[in-house]
């Protein structure tokens, strides 16, 4: 499967759309119904159930509208609608550098609204491109290994700490898979962008036997059962709802920069829905009002203010830059170094 | 006389053609101005999509394994710096596309416009040359850009550019207003120092004139020099016509009051007195517009020299006292003995005094008097009030006019050139010449009112 993905990721990745007619592969399918609705919005997205439902339920207390809810990797989403040309009302996904794309390459229609006109410039792209949440990359320790220790603050710190005791850390240390991952690769390069300290980090990192994963969930997981001392480049917003009912995981406070990643929203030019998909857009975009599906979602909405309060948060920039790594020999290249790195053994 | 019609108006036609002007003016404004600004903008976005191609064909290397390309990050995102326009790059090596988008068209030239994906684009090409298996290939790199950007660009020069050129032509059109209202400052000037003049002042124009209304001016003077060589013609013919007729007149007189003595028959006698009287009329008349030529020459050339207007009056008195007693009327004098220093032409104030008094005693029944006063103060007032018919029910306004008489005197022979005399001396003396009705009962005063 994670090969077939890899394929699939290079093949939509050269812009070739020559081949069989892929079907896209969907995790689940849901639908919310409403009494007495008067149309249904299709959205297409890579956010899970869980995160999203409370937001879809708070939507339709006010729109009467049924909301068919399909899920994918960003990967699968690409796909359909890149190639596939699958009829959604709503694309949402975290891989920044994939709906950017899809922007850019003409998939996405312009909308124009006051919520969407009271957005930060950083957290929307010509119009179409829409950010609602905004969520750092953050590294989750496990509080027993670190019992007692100063945390590490910066990457430096825990470069430094793990070749001073290799011994203690190998087979204990956790990451994306960036291969198999969209987020992991977003995260990745755009540290990458950052500091230069990130290929140190991964070569580190590889001489230690890293576990490699696709997702957040599992990383914390394995943090909080001890399996690992650390995880690094972890999904903030998960943790954070984590926290409340996981025991031994603890965010380690990194001062040097901290990637946040924005969760966006675009109407595709095939959308049928469009009311109610401009409707869904300027909820999303004013999600922050809403503290109480904040809550039940545990998506952190947009908020220049948080930005503001800690100046190691860097929003990925939306626009061309992220085509760059979409590019197919930046990818094949920085894949390369990638592995190089981290499979030393 | 026809009226004037107006056609045409310069100051309107200099206002319109000056905004003409100003128009022609704000439109060639508005094209350099919006095709300068739009120049630079597209010039701006032409050297980013250069300095982003450029780094893209450096970052392309050969190396062991074919050739390689590390885009720069800052090569796309410069792009994004300056617009939220859709990106698409290609990089071809021999014709075939090592990365980007492989359906970009590739152009020759540097720089090119075309339709991509839905929207125009404006793509920079640059070519370089790399060795593969080492042979000599060529890259081209190719980097473009929508131009929604340039477009919103444009649309602000466009609107600012419209706003100067308005504000260009309202500011223009202001001062063409301005300009065309001095322009015309000198015919205004003209036509009022024409209309100031006095009914007799025949004088050339010398106000300053802007040469191309010089040759107008000395036409308008010409013109005047005619008519007043016309005017004083036809003056000096009458004077001479007065001249001529006085002597023989005189003579003829002498001689009707010898033959009036010789005549014995009642009948005979009644006829010759009618006849002296004639005789006597004419004289007058005569005497009358003899004056009225010598004031209207006077008054063009007035000699002004300080007399006391008293003494005039108190001769004017003695002088016509004989001419009274004949119709045994009594002159009452009222005349205060400080003088009324008074600068002017003598001669014509005596003349002026003279025809007064003369139509009162002519006017006034036999055995009567007349009241000759004069008074000081703010001005000077010397007055002539007879008990005669007085002016009757005519407007006393027309009196002044030359040959005017009043509506009850047509068994008295005269020509109505006395009032007209006194009037015009009087004016030229910055004068009026007051006539009312006798407070007393029957008869009229006529007062010269002359500033001290």
């Amino acid at each position: 499967m994670c090969l077939a993905r890899i394929t699939s990721l290079i093949a939509f990745c050269a812009f070739y759309a020559s081949g069989p007619a892929w079907g896209f592969e969907v995790e689940g399918n849901r639908t919310y119904a409403v009494d007495g609705a008067i149309s249904t919005l299709r959205i297409l997205s890579t956010a899970d159930e869980a995160a999203f439902g409370p937001i879809i339920e708070a939507y339709q207390s006010s729109n009467a509208v049924n909301v068919d809810y399909t899920t994918a990797s960003s990967s699968e989403v690409m796909k359909a609608v890149y190639q596939e040309g699958v009829t959604f009302d709503l694309v949402i996904s975290s891989a920044m550098d994939l709906q950017t794309k899809l922007a850019n390459d003409g998939f996405a229609q312009d909308y124009k609204s006051a919520p969407t006109a009271a957005l930060p410039d950083w957290a929307k792209w010509r119009d179409q491109v829409f950010a609602f949440t905004q969520e750092p990359a953050v590294l989750v320790v496990s509080k027993a290994f670190f019992e007692g220790e100063i945390l590490p603050s910066n990457r430096n710190d825990l470069i430094q700490m793990l070749r001073e005791n290799p011994d203690r850390f190998r087979g204990k240390v956790g990451t994306y898979d960036v291969r198999t991952s969209g987020l992991g690769y977003l995260f990745a390069t755009q540290d990458s962008r950052n500091s230069e300290s990130f290929w140190r980090l991964t070569e580190v990192m590889g001489r230690l036997e890293p576990k490699l994963y696709c997702c957040s969930g599992q990383m914390i997981s394995d943090v909080a059962s001890g399996d690992l001392a650390f995880a690094y480049n972890v999904l903030g917003s998960y943790t954070e709802s984590r926290l409340p009912t996981t025991d031994g995981i603890k965010i380690a406070p990194m001062n040097d920069f901290l990637s946040v990643m924005l969760r966006t929203v675009l109407i595709p030019k095939t959308a049928q829905n469009t009311l109610a998909a401009q409707q869904m857009v300027d909820f999303l975009v004013t999600m922050n009002e809403r503290t109480d599906v904040v809550a039940r979602s545990g998506l952190p909405p947009i908020d220049p203010a948080v930005l503001a309060k800690n100046d190691a948060l860097r929003p990925i920039r939306l626009g061309p830059g992220l085509l760059v790594f979409l590019d197919r020999l930046k990818r094949e290249n920085f894949l390369r170094s990638w592995t190089n790195s981290i499979e030393q053994n | 006389m026809k009226a004037l019609i107006a056609k045409g108006s310069i100051r309107r036609n200099l206002v319109v053609q000056l905004a003409i002007v100003a128009a022609i003016l704000s439109l060639a404004l508005f094209w350099l101005v919006r095709g300068v600004a739009e120049r630079a903008a597209e010039d701006t976005q032409d050297n980013i999509l250069a300095a982003s191609a450029t780094s893209i064909a450096d970052a392309v290397q050969s190396g062991s394994d074919g050739i390689t390309l590390e885009l720069p990050y800052s090569a796309l995102s410069m792009l994004g710096a300056i617009s939220q326009d859709r990106v698409f790059y290609s990089v071809m090596i021999g014709g075939e596309t090592l990365t980007g988008y492989d359906d970009l068209p590739t152009s020759d030239r540097p720089f090119s416009t075309f339709e991509y994906r839905g929207d125009e684009v404006r793509a920079a090409t640059v070519v370089r040359s790399v060795t593969l298996d080492s042979r000599p290939s060529q890259v081209s790199v190719t980097v473009a850009q929508t131009q929604l950007g340039l477009a919103a660009i444009s649309s602000r020069i466009t609107s600012t550019t419209t706003a100067i050129a308005v504000g260009f032509f309202i500011l223009a059109t202001a001062l063409s207003l301005v300009a065309a209202q001095s322009a015309l400052a000198p015919l205004r000037r003209m036509t009022q120092a024409v209309e100031r003049r006095g009914p007799d002042d025949l004088r050339p124009v010398v106000t300053e004139t802007p040469t191309e209304l010089v040759p107008l001016v000395g036409a308008l003077n010409t013109f005047i020099a005619r008519l007043r060589t016309s005017l004083s013609r036809s003056e000096d013919f009458i004077t001479e016509a007065a001249h001529r007729v006085r002597t023989p007149l005189a003579t003829v007189r002498a001689q009707a009051e010898v033959t009036h003595r010789r005549l014995t028959k009642p009948e005979h006698r009644q006829a010759m007195r009618q006849m002296i009287r004639a005789i006597d009329e004419s004289s007058r008349s005569v005497g009358q517009l003899l004056d009225h030529a010598m004031v209207t020459f006077r008054a063009d050339s007035l000699s002004a020299a300080e007399f006391d207007l008293n003494e005039v009056l108190a001769e004017t008195c003695d002088r016509l006292a004989p001419t009274a007693e004949l119709k045994d009327i009594s002159i009452r004098r009222s005349i205060p003995k400080t003088p009324f220093l008074f600068r002017g032409d003598r001669i014509l104030l005596q003349s002026a005094l003279g025809n007064i008094l003369d139509n009162a005693i002519k006017y006034s029944p036999e055995d009567s008097v007349i009241t000759v006063s004069s008074g000081g103060g703010e001005q000077y007032i010397l007055s002539i009030e007879d008990q005669g018919r007085g002016f009757g029910d005519a407007d006393i306004s027309t009196m002044r006019q030359r040959f005017s008489r009043g509506s009850n005197v047509g068994d008295i022979v005269g020509s109505g050139l006395g009032l007209t005399i006194a009037d015009e001396v009087v004016t030229s003396h910055s004068g009026t010449l007051r006539i009312t009705k006798n407070e007393e009962g029957e008869g009229a005063c006529v007062s010269l009112v002359l500033p001290v």
